[in-house]
This record gives C-alpha cells, structure tokens and sequence, in this order.
C-alpha cells in the first residue's frame, strides 16, 4: 500500500538558489503556474466570441463571473465593487487549483498550510489596510463592543484582538484541512482497491462516491474562502 | 405577426427581473449545509477554537521574549487566546459568523432574524 502522505511531498523540478535562498521551481510552482495557466485559457477563450446568446462555454463562464458579482453584492454591497478583480482571481485560483489537484499523479498546492496560510494574511492585512484608510484610528473601535461596561475592557479588548487576529489562521486552515483529508482518505481507499483483489469492487463503489464528495469539496471550499473574504471586507468598510 | 412579438416580449420581461436583480441586491440565497453538514461545522468549531489558542499563545511567547518574563505573559496569553477561540466557536455555532465585536455580531444575527434566511454555517 502506498503511503498516503506521499502525495503531498514538494520536490524541486528545477533547483535554483538566489543568495543562499532556495527558489527552486518545484512541482507546487508547477500547479499553481498549471492553475493561472488554465484559468487564464478557459477565460480568454471561452469569451473570445462574445456571443450576445452565448455558447457551452461562455455560458459557464458568465455563469462564474455573476456568482462571485453576486456574493460580493449580497456580502459587501455597492462599495465592494472595486474589489471584484481580486475576489474573482482569489475565487478562480483557489477552485482550478482544487480541482486540478484531483486529477491522478497531479499535486494540491491548497493542501499546504504555508500556501492557504499566506493567501489568508493577504486578504487579512489588505483588509485591515482597507479599514484603516477608510475609518482611521476609529477602526480600532472594533475591537470593544459597544455597551459593554468599562471596566471589562482590560479582558474584552485582548480578546477580541487575539480573535482578530486568529483570522488567518482558521481561514487558511480550513482550506488546508480539507484538503489535505479528503486526499489522504482518496489515496487510503485506492490502497484497499489494490489490496483486495476481486473484493476490490466494494471500496471502488465507495471511492466513486468519496471522488464525488470531493468535487463538492473542491467547490465548496474555494467558495467558503472567498465568502469570508468578503465578509471580512464587509467589516473593514461598513463598520458597525 | 402575433407569434412573433411573443419571445420578445418574454425577453423584455426577463430584462427587466434581471434590471431589479442587479439593482436591489439579490436576496441571499441559503448557503446550505455542504457535502459535510454537521461534521464540517465541527470541523469549523475545532479550528477556530485551536486558532485563538495558537494565536495566544504565539503572542504570549513574542512578548516573553522581548519582555524576558519567561513563563507569565505566554500562561496569561493562553488564557486570552482560549477566551477568544471559545468566542469565536460560540459565533460560528450561532452563525453570528466572523465578525469582531460582540455588538456587529448581535446587531448581524438580529438582522439575519429579520430576513427570516439564516446565513448561518458556511
């Protein structure tokens, strides 16, 4: 039986060093530069024609297109429309890259923590920088509920500070978990398949089914970290 | 020609539904439960409880370093951290969801109480 943990192994394609920094193109570069590649492609392609009735493949692509101008008007509303690009870009590379990860011998970049963790402080600091420049010094206001007596403010103001900041973290772990254990439990249940022979078709039935599961996942996931970006958005420009 | 004004005005209609959509803000749509349903919301419960405590944590542990009070400020960080990790799995449990400041969170699940759709459990 393979080893499950296997899958998620970096290693170098092309070794590179810059100033004792290892910059080595390796297979998660490959899927991430594969993921702008193909989302890229599918796009310019898809709408070359600008048909007014559109075809299979600019229907799924306007399709994508209202869902995320959808989310961001429903989550942030009028003013959040400055931020479309990177939501769209956030939303499109998150979702090409969980699913070309679920291709066979290919690699998930978003079952990496460093990956998800670091797409999650970029859409944290970009917000709180949002926040600061559209309210000031008054964003910090956030960070004491209101009504709340005074004097609680020496235990309340750490804690929602600490829980301000605990933001990246749960978003980018949540991204990562699922990932990662929806690969492990695929590649667990390839291995039951080789090991028992003919009886192999009753966990090939299950892993059908898992595989299935794990396209929603895939979706579901890439959907949940964009909607909490916008949510996050939401807070930093109509704060309460 | 009767039968040829129908299809259009059957796109005037539709124009005109998809003009009032784009203007009013379309009206959430449920966000559902997932493939997951309850076993991701405690998926969800568990990692935003471990991130208030690793962030605590990792403050107390910065601060003890440049303050040189070795043990204290992590033990009372951790206590913090734990209190805001409960916070926040208590918000994601009662859907008053992400946001920062108790009062932005109840003033959101009274709002959502009026829509009568929760935006609960994403």
């Amino acid at each position: 039986m393979s080893n499950p943990i296997e899958q998620f192994q970096v290693h170098p394609i092309v070794p590179l060093e810059l100033g004792g920094v290892n910059i080595s193109f390796t297979n998660s570069a490959l899927m991430m530069v594969a993921t702008v590649a193909v989302t890229t492609v599918f796009l310019t392609l898809s709408v070359r024609k600008r048909a007014l009735v559109p075809g299979r493949w600019q229907s799924l692509a306007e399709l994508i297109y209202e869902f995320i101008a959808g989310m961001l008007r429903e989550n942030v509303g009028q003013e959040g429309r400055p931020y479309f690009p990177f939501i769209f870009s956030l939303f499109m590379f998150v979702l090409i890259g969980n699913l070309l990860g679920l291709l066979p011998g290919s690699f998930t970049f978003t079952s990496h923590i460093i990956v998800t963790f670091v797409m999650a402080s970029v859409v944290f600091v970009g917000v709180t920088v949002i926040g600061f420049a559209r309210h000031g010094l008054h964003f910090l206001r956030m960070f004491f509920p209101n009504g709340a007596p005074l004097a609680t403010a020496v235990i309340l103001v750490p804690i929602e500070v600490i829980s301000y900041l605990s933001r990246p973290l749960s978003l980018g772990v949540r991204l990562f978990a699922n990932m990662t254990a929806g690969h492990i439990i695929l590649t667990i249940l390839g291995g039951f398949v080789a090991m028992l022979g003919v009886f192999g078709i009753f966990p090939l039935a299950f892993l059908t089914g898992v595989m299935v599961l794990e396209f929603g996942i895939a979706m579901l996931q890439a959907y949940v970290f964009t909607v909490l970006s916008c949510i996050y958005l939401h807070d930093a420009i109509h704060m309460h | 020609m009767p039968e040829d004004r129908t299809p259009f005005d059957d796109l005037e209609a539709r124009l005109r539904a998809a003009r009032a959509k784009q203007g009013e803000g379309a009206k959430a749509e449920p966000a559902g439960t997932g493939p997951l349903g309850g076993m991701g919301l405690g998926l969800r419960l568990g990692v935003e409880m471990m991130a208030g405590i690793a962030v605590g944590g990792g403050i107390g542990f910065g601060l003890d370093r440049v303050c040189g009070t070795r043990p204290w400020l992590m033990a009372m960080f951790l206590i913090l951290g734990l209190g805001a990790g409960v916070a926040n799995a208590w918000r994601a449990a009662h859907g008053v969801d992400e946001t920062v400041g108790l009062q932005a969170a109840r003033e959101r699940a009274g709002l959502l109480e009026d829509d009568g759709e929760g935006k609960d459990e994403r």
